[in-house]
């Protein structure tokens, strides 16, 4: 077993980068990421890899086509405003059918907003962020050990399925140092056959290219590609099941919020309330199937969120509205408190 | 010890951060679940910082401390923001070189150390923080005191080895400070 070392957030995405076989990284500073970029700076020259600090995002998200059209695992970091920038980038990975991982600490919003932790970018990271129709996966880590192994597990399934995998993290999962054992290296499994890396005359060459005039032709590659997005959908949803399998009230929260209503769900229990929390570690595709079940036993869904209620639509779906749901949040950078959270568990328990 | 909930604070450049983060790595090397929360930002520069720790035998729930079993404050703004934040019965470590005010509440006990004039006496300039980790460790238990080097090393980076005598020196003359319970 390796040694527990005590790493940020942010410096566990890094290392857990460089461990999956990621040599090039792509980003822009902004806060609260930073650290994700300051580390690469240090840490690739030293391994052969290529940092850069872009132009803007949007240079960046483009190098990572790059990279990406030829085959190798990149990765670019950014905080919400950032993202935004890259909109359009992830769409063009997206209609190319390229892996890559991207990696969103978000902070509060719209706009400039602040530099505090947010979860407000949950539409943007699970409905899209870019034109066009297609789907990311969104990996949503609530630990700095969930930091580094999602990271991994992200370029694994980004390799997998040809498509762009995000991190949905936010400022307090990069901010925060808690003990970490790193993973051993690994090795992409994936062939990648379709990368642009010169032909040696042995092949015809392969393009790499989102733009198709023809519709039929176009359908046809939309058609395919959610062919993909239904096998992730299958098989790739993963949660965690927190004393949620007798709960009369389900706590749904993800990263920063399901810690602290993990908090809550244990004084509520204290109290002689049967409360659970389902924690999606995958925010797309959404673990549909264990809400379906709570809501079988449950009378009543609580989503902990700090945005203004954007995951609590995914709940109501999940459970096709069939119990009550109700908002816990805080935004803006504020945080909700375990007592603020037991508080509507009580409440909800009341009625 | 079940879950004791630390909250340090100060001005920037004091070193609350790294105070807190001594006392993260001691309670991992003693086999604890710890987390670590800086707070981040403008109010690094010139204003208030703090960081929340948390040392528990089960795993962290929240990281985020709002209401500390053990406060330690190195400026009076600290003070006046986070007294009343502190549980009934919390211990408050209040570096008295730097605050004049006492603290109001009878419910809590606080411990006056004059931490930033110690450090000038001993020749420790800007280590104040670390002689207060030294009496909270003593006030507290907390984490052990005897090899509390080990943890000291995995936090003190090989540029500055030097300065880890020193660092050792402030947690001793901390823990070693007699003050009379108020």
């Amino acid at each position: 077993m390796a040694e527990k070392v005590l790493m940020k957030g942010n410096e566990a995405i890094a290392e857990a980068a460089i461990l999956a076989g990621c040599r090039h990284y792509f980003g822009y500073p902004i806060t609260p990421q930073t650290e994700i970029a300051a580390y690469l700076a240090k840490r690739m020259p030293k391994i052969g890899g290529c940092f850069l600090q872009a132009e803007s995002e949007i240079a960046a998200i483009n190098m990572v086509y790059g990279v990406a059209s030829a085959g190798k695992r990149v990765m670019t970091s950014s905080s919400s405003p950032g993202i935004s920038l890259k909109g359009e980038g992830l769409s063009y990975l997206a209609g190319s059918d390229l892996p890559a991982l991207v990696v969103n600490v978000q902070r509060g919003g719209p706009g400039l907003g602040g530099i505090q932790p947010s979860q407000s970018d949950y539409f943007q990271a699970t409905r899209g962020g870019g034109h066009g129709d297609y789907r990311m996966i969104v990996l949503a880590p609530a630990s700095a050990q969930e930091m580094a192994d999602l990271t991994i597990k992200g370029f694994d399934l980004a390799d997998n399925y040809r498509v762009t995998c995000m991190l949905l993290a936010d400022g307090t999962m990069g901010q925060m140092m808690e003990p970490v054992e790193l993973p051993a290296p690994v090795e992409p499994s994936v062939g990648k056959p379709w990368a642009v890396t010169g032909t040696e005359g042995k092949r015809r060459h392969n393009i790499i290219n989102s733009l198709s005039l023809v519709p039929e032709e176009l359908e046809q590659l939309n058609f395919a590609r959610f062919e993909r997005y239904a096998e992730i959908e299958r098989k790739e949803p993963m949660w965690e099941s927190f004393m949620a399998e007798d709960a009369d009230i389900v706590v749904v929260a993800f990263g920063i919020a399901a810690r602290v209503s993990k908090n809550a769900v244990v004084a509520a229990r204290e109290s002689g309330i049967k409360a659970g929390l389902i924690r999606p570690i995958t925010l797309w595709p959404f673990p549909k199937q264990p809400l379906a079940e709570a809501a079988q036993k449950a009378k009543h869904f609580i989503s902990v969120e700090l945005s203004m209620g954007q995951m609590i639509e995914d709940v109501q779906l999940a459970i096709r509205c069939s119990r009550p749901v109700t908002l816990c949040n805080r935004v803006g950078g504020m945080i909700p408190t375990p007592e603020q959270v037991l508080e509507s568990i009580r409440s909800a328990n009341r009625r | 010890m079940a879950t004791v909930q630390i909250l340090i604070a100060g001005f920037g450049g004091q070193g609350v951060l790294f105070a807190g983060k001594c006392l993260a790595y001691k309670g991992l090397l003693e086999g604890k679940q710890v987390s670590w929360l800086p707070s981040y930002g403008p109010e690094m520069r010139g204003g208030t910082a703090n960081c929340s720790v948390i040392l528990s035998d089960t795993p962290v729930g929240s990281p985020i401390v709002s209401s500390p079993d053990v406060l330690t404050v190195m400026n009076l703004p600290s003070l006046e923001k986070y007294e009343h934040a502190a549980k009934k019965g919390a211990k408050i470590f209040i570096d008295s070189s730097m605050i004049e005010k006492q603290v109001s509440r009878t419910d809590v006990e606080a411990f006056y150390v004059p931490a930033t004039k110690m450090a000038g006496e001993l020749g420790l300039h800007t280590l104040a923080n670390m002689i207060l980790v030294g009496k909270m460790i003593r006030e507290t238990g907390m984490v052990r005191f005897d090899d509390f080097e080990e943890g000291l090393k995995k936090v003190v980076s090989a540029k500055h080895a030097d300065l880890l005598g020193a660092n050792l020196t402030a947690v001793k003359a901390g823990y070693e400070y007699f003050t009379e319970r108020k």
